[in-house]
């Protein structure tokens, strides 16, 4: 690194690659750009996955200690901090780059086991337990009998457009994303295209807002462009709020200046002097890399007055949400940003003619905003090349739950759902059985079985009654309970409502208490409980449509979904829990009956004297037994025996 | 020792979008967000402190009571529901004798459920302080308890 230093760094990417309006570069900037880009390696190089989901396994010293390891080696290398290569099971992952050979990725390494694995990797030893894959490049030679990362069928399955620099570059240097194409597009928007153009391109590009809605783009952006205003605003909203969803967060975390370059493109289309970023205060690591991101632009004269002598100015500013659901909703997140309670108001008027302080605002998600970039470098036919007749280009999706390789992954619209679960996320662990896979986070829907080929884009799955929404996937298998899922998201949402409309507030609330109903066992059977808990579900049905007909934004009108797709595709399984009481997954706990094992009991009797309904007889030292008809469920014998004598079932 | 008046200096008065940004500050600081600290706010942004209070309440993130010494976040994040963290949670409501934002008598533990926390391959997830824990069985739920009770008896 010695040979260049920060301001030549600088002035060299400012003139010779940003206002290089060539796409031929000559052989000593090429050389210079393989440098940066760590393509050919003098020392090594050991990179080290840094983000929320290799932090969450306890390694947040791992930099640290391979920095140490090396000090006290006397080995000369370069440790890197990335982001994120989406595949969050085999978290932490390190690489190490030795000159002239390829670079070598282990998994699963702890603070522990790291430094045994280097001692190998220094000593032409590979630790073949931890291991994973090596990156392809023809220019050093391969490691033998070691898969390349392309043939892993994680990252095979997937068409990586927007994710490319995920967890390959470090996201705490402008040179290295320059390097690889970044802020180019920008820099050549602000100098050769004009508002309209960018617009344009956008509007041809046919994208659609990666929020949930999938409202078109370049529409969204024409009006607030065509609205005269002082002052307008792009607002990036990174508020991902939903339970299930980790995929903005990794990106921000992997990528942050291309959300930044993103950012600058939709503002400069607007005509917008001033972008903000809202993101969930939560998200610590992604606001401190965002914010270096941002302060690294300025630097670099790429936010700030007068960008490179265009003419333009843009500020870029980051505000934290204090959590809440409903901010996902653009005039919610509006009312927040402006210091007041995130209640959404009814539209119109819509935020691009009069949102933010009044003024034409344009709201997009972070990953609608990541697509800006590569839409304008590589124009609107190429964008609409991919994907299918009314969804163009790829969606990334948070893939959790019970699959084999929990992780961000990105396919192209129109790829099946079953793909995404059994050929990217490598199916269902210990041989279980799949039961359903959950989109779109609390006000998404729950697919079964035969709905497991449909197609990701808007229409298809809007077609089954769920909706891509947030674009987190949750697999359930045999194990998962669909009513305890749906009582779960519902118990969310009746927390997150706003509480401005009777609808949402009200339904919410009684859709969980008829959940919470039918998942528990009646305290006794008279007034014929059984038919009123199959009233529940009728009135459950009608609730929802209620509710879905008749709320003002979007939280509520969708928050009947898992409730609906639920009743449509899972009605065995609510009848299983109303008529036979029974919750055949075993986690409704309050359906759970009880047994003693008569070898294990000791005749104790403390079982009997704690029973609350009398339904366990016995005398002492002798075995008890439990009268079923008797019993409800709450299971205190079993949480009270001593000798584990009480088997569930 | 932070006080309060040295981060109000730093924002306008007369813009009411800082609340938000001085209310977090304010819980960046102190851990909680206090009565003094409301009404001072109140005070200088010239907003009625109930009106502060109900903004504040609105959102998750602000808490009125001080954290325990020991701050336990547990993951209720969809991955984590599905991977049985409830049994988990109910365990530790029963161990502790809390429910979610409240705090031990003796003001050494106090939980708080979470949204994710990106640890959806390793569900259930927990935190106590800066410490994670993954994985987590019914029978770990007394032994982290007994674990920090013990540096507490020591």
């Amino acid at each position: 690194m010695a040979e260049i230093t920060n301001q030549n760094n600088k002035d060299f990417i400012i003139n010779s690659i940003l206002l290089n309006d060539s796409e031929n570069y000559t052989k000593d900037i090429l050389d210079k750009l393989s440098f940066i880009k760590r393509d050919k390696v003098t020392f090594p190089v050991i990179t080290v996955s840094q983000n929320s989901c290799s932090i969450i396994t306890g390694t947040q010293n791992l930099t640290q200690i391979i920095k140490d390891y090396l000090v006290e080696r006397d080995i000369k290398a370069h440790v890197i901090e990335v982001g994120s290569l989406g595949i969050c099971s085999v978290e932490t992952l390190i690489s190490v780059q030795l000159p002239g050979k390829t670079k070598l990725l282990y998994k699963d390494v702890s603070e522990e086991n790291v430094i045994a694995i280097l001692d190998g990797n220094f000593n032409n030893y590979i630790a073949e337990e931890n291991v994973f894959c090596q990156f392809r490049n023809t220019m050093h030679e391969p490691y033998e009998n070691l898969p390349y990362l392309d043939e892993i069928s994680f990252f095979s399955n997937q068409q990586r457009i927007i994710l490319k620099n995920c967890g390959i570059i470090d996201p705490g240097s402008i040179d290295e994303y320059i390097a690889f194409g970044g802020y180019k597009t920008f820099v050549k928007a602000i100098r050769h295209y004009t508002h309209e153009d960018v617009c344009n391109i956008v509007d041809e590009s046919n994208l659609r807002g990666r929020g949930g809605e999938g409202y078109f783009t370049g529409k969204k952006w024409k009006i607030a462009l065509n609205t005269p205003a002082e002052q307008k605003y792009l607002i990036c909203n990174a508020g991902e709020s939903d339970p299930g969803a980790f995929m903005e967060r990794l990106l921000i975390e992997s990528d942050p200046h291309k959300v930044v370059e993103g950012i600058a493109i939709s503002a400069y289309a607007i005509g917008a002097k001033k972008a903000l970023i809202y993101i969930e205060w939560e998200y610590d690591l992604a606001i401190k890399r965002l914010s270096n991101a941002i302060q690294q632009a300025k630097e670099y004269g790429l936010i700030g007055h007068d960008i490179l002598k265009s003419g333009y100015s843009l500020d870029i500013i980051i505000k934290k949400g204090a959590g809440a659901y409903v901010c996902g909703e653009e005039t919610a997140l509006i009312a927040s940003i402006e210091g007041k309670r995130g209640r959404p108001h009814s539209k119109p008027p819509y935020p691009a003619t009069k949102g933010l302080f009044g003024q034409p605002t344009i709201v997009n998600n972070v990953e609608t905003l990541v697509n800006i970039p590569i839409i304008i470098e590589k124009g609107a036919n190429w964008f609409n090349s991919i994907g299918t007749a009314n969804s163009k280009g790829t969606k990334v999706f948070s893939v959790s739950g019970k699959v084999e390789f929990v992780g961000m992954v990105e396919v192209v619209m129109g790829t099946k759902i079953r793909d995404i679960i059994y050929r990217i996320a490598g199916g269902i662990p210990k041989n279980k059985r799949f039961k359903a896979v959950h989109i779109g986070g609390p006000s998404g829907g729950t697919l079964g079985e035969e709905h497991i080929d449909t197609l990701v884009d808007y229409d298809s799955v809007i077609l089954t009654g769920a909706s891509l929404g947030s674009a987190g996937m949750v697999v359930l298998d045999e194990d998962n309970c669909i009513i305890d899922t749906v009582k779960y998201f519902m118990n969310f949402l009746q927390k997150e409502s706003c509480g401005i409309c009777i609808p949402c507030r009200e339904g919410t609330r009684r859709m969980y208490e008829i959940l919470e109903n039918i998942s528990k066992r009646p305290k006794d059977d008279f007034g014929h409980t059984t038919l009123q808990r199959f009233k529940g579900v009728m009135q459950l049905e009608n609730l929802a449509e209620v509710i879905k007909d008749t709320s003002m934004c979007g939280l509520g009108k969708k928050a009947a979904n898992p409730v609906l797709t639920t009743l449509k595709w899972f009605r065995d399984e609510y009848e299983e829990h109303i008529f036979e009481r029974n919750c055949s997954a075993g986690v409704c706990q309050e359906l759970r009956t009880f047994e003693i094992n008569v070898e294990a009991c000791t005749g104790c009797t403390l079982c009997a004297k704690k029973c609350p309904t009398g339904a366990i007889f016995g005398t002492p030292k002798n075995t008890h037994f439990i009268v079923q008809d008797k019993c409800i469920g709450c299971g205190i014998c079993y949480e009270t025996c001593k000798f584990s004598a009480i088997i569930s079932k | 020792m932070p006080d309060i008046d040295s981060i109000l200096e730093k924002y306008s008065y007369t813009q009411h979008d800082n609340l938000i940004p001085i209310l977090q500050e304010i819980q960046d600081d102190f851990g909680y967000l206090s009565k003094e600290a409301l009404v001072k706010v109140g005070d200088y942004l010239k907003i009625p402190t109930g009106k502060i209070y109900g903004l504040a309440t609105f959102y998750s993130q602000f808490r009125f009571e001080p954290k325990g010494k020991y701050h336990i976040r547990i993951c209720n994040g969809t991955s984590c529901h599905i991977n049985s963290n409830f049994i988990i949670l109910k365990e530790l409501k029963k161990k502790l004798g809390i429910n979610d934002g409240e705090v031990t008598k003796n003001g050494l533990f106090s939980l708080e459920e979470t949204e994710c926390m990106s640890g959806c391959g390793f569900g259930p997830v927990m935190m106590v302080n800066e410490k994670v824990y993954t994985r987590l069985t019914l029978e770990k739920v007394p032994e982290i308890i007994h674990f920090y009770l013990q540096i507490e008896n020591e």
